[in-house]
């Protein structure tokens, strides 16, 4: 990715706060921002998500895992995202995006931990003691009772965890891996370049506000039962 | 594990706290900093939260500036907001700071004037105290574990954000971070570790502060019944 030192001189009067001229030079580096940016979001959320369902029906399964759990995940949340950073990168390395990658799963992991472990805590009991009464063991209820009722909880849990998830992307800017972060930082120390910086942080909006409907889209899909009972 | 080592080297350096630009001296910037931040959101974020409890509306409109503001990166108000009118300094950082600081704020004190009873409100009204007497001497004083429970949320996540005032030379801990990585990990490493470690320990202990400030303010039989709500928790920063 290159970037321009400063605002091109025909760019119009002064340091304009959008420019397409600069979307239109620039388009290539916005680009691969955008699916560096993507990339990493995708990445982080789907690690995470991987890690954590096994870990919510583990504490679901262990009652007395519950409150560690939360607690733990609780405590981890108040670690600052780029001290995070700090404690990972050196250990890690900073030419790759791994340690960017480590945190954001983490912070990531935390969500969806929480909240597919309370859709699944709110299967009615009832529901429990006739899976059970119909002959279903341990994993055939989990996997065709309980986790399709925890099923809205976890896509709540997956769309706050993904719209977090592209706003701390822009962190790893600090060693150069942060997407359209760099492109932010890039436009405020190349002589406060606005169209720069706006373009920059439009596109992490649109980007978060994008996957969020198409969660919210696949969400619907997954479980039709939630928007018949709504209409 | 060397680098560990090195940074609690780099932690017992007396040097490195006094020096400037050491530690006293970006800690004393960091709550400083922090403190405007909260006091800000806590100006913007109450008496909104708390008209639109009382008036019992708007409750969407919280959800969105809430879910708004989790999409919104931090580095993008910290960069953009020195480029406006508020100019250069510590205000833009402050401001920023306080936009992440408004939500937690405004959607506990809302809830908080939600969830008293609607009797309560009644037989108050019915004793003939007027809307303003109904919320000042009814409905504030049942609100505040919520609004304990809002500022601890508020002021851990603005602790914990400081940090990348760093990133716009704000000043505040990350200083000392973002100084190590521009010397290279293989020098800086310790001074990063070293940071990243006195950060949190920060973080934590401001966190265990304020729980402890939450239980003091709200009555016995109240504890029990208040936790934390999930949606109230956004990764610092």
């Amino acid at each position: 990715m290159s970037f321009p030192l400063a605002a091109p001189a025909d760019d119009g009067p002064g340091n304009p706060w959008f420019s397409w001229q600069y979307v239109r030079d620039n388009a290539e580096t916005l680009r691969d921002a955008l699916e560096f940016h993507a990339g990493l979001t995708a990445r982080a959320v789907i690690l995470a998500l991987v890690v954590a369902l096994p870990l919510a029906v583990l504490a679901y399964w262990i009652k007395p895992l519950t409150g560690p759990i939360l607690a733990l995940s609780g405590v981890l949340y108040t670690i600052p995202s780029l001290a995070l950073l700090a404690l990972l990168a050196p250990a890690v390395g900073t030419t790759t995006d791994t340690s960017v990658l480590i945190a954001l799963v983490l912070y990531a992991l935390l969500v969806l931990v929480r909240n597919a472990l309370t859709g699944l805590t709110q299967v009615p009991d009832e529901v429990r003691d006739a899976a059970t009464g119909m002959g279903y063991g341990r994993f055939g209820r989990l996997l065709r009772v309980e986790l399709p009722l925890a099923l809205p909880g976890i896509m709540t849990g997956l769309r706050l965890a993904t719209v977090s998830t592209v706003a701390l992307v822009t962190v790893g800017s600090l060693i150069g891996q942060g997407g359209l972060g760099d492109l932010i930082l890039g436009g405020f120390r190349n002589n406060f370049y606005k169209a720069e910086i706006v373009t920059g942080s439009v596109l992490c909006l649109a980007l978060a506000l994008v996957l969020d409907l198409l969660l919210a889209g696949i969400g619907r899909l997954l479980t039709p039962w939630a928007a018949r009972r709504a209409a | 594990m060397t680098t560990l080592s090195e940074a609690i080297k780099w932690l017992n350096d007396p040097l490195n706290w006094t020096n400037p630009g050491g530690i006293l001296e970006r800690l004393s910037e960091h709550l400083q900093i922090s403190f405007w931040a909260v006091l800000l959101g806590c100006l913007v974020g109450w008496p909104i939260g708390i008209w639109l409890g009382h008036r019992g509306r708007g409750g969407a409109a919280v959800i969105t500036i809430a879910n708004l503001t989790l999409a919104l990166p931090t580095l993008a108000l910290l960069t953009i907001l020195p480029l406006t009118p508020i100019g250069f300094g510590q205000p833009p950082v402050v401001v920023a700071l306080a936009v992440f600081a408004v939500p937690p704020l405004l959607s506990n004190a809302y809830t908080g004037l939600r969830s008293i009873d609607p009797e309560i409100k009644d037989a108050a009204k019915g004793m003939g105290l007027s809307g303003g007497q109904v919320l000042r001497r009814v409905e504030l004083p049942l609100a505040v574990p919520y609004l304990a429970a809002g500022l601890r949320t508020a002021a851990v996540q603005v602790v914990a954000t400081t940090t990348l005032a760093t990133f716009v030379n704000g000043g505040g801990l990350g200083e000392i971070i973002s100084a190590g990585f521009g010397l290279g990990i293989s020098v800086g490493g310790n001074q990063i570790v070293a940071g990243g470690i006195f950060v949190v320990l920060l973080a934590l202990a401001v966190e265990g502060l304020l729980a402890l400030v939450q239980r003091l303010v709200t009555p016995r039989p109240l504890r029990a019944a208040r936790r934390r709500r999930p949606t109230a928790a956004a990764p610092a920063g």
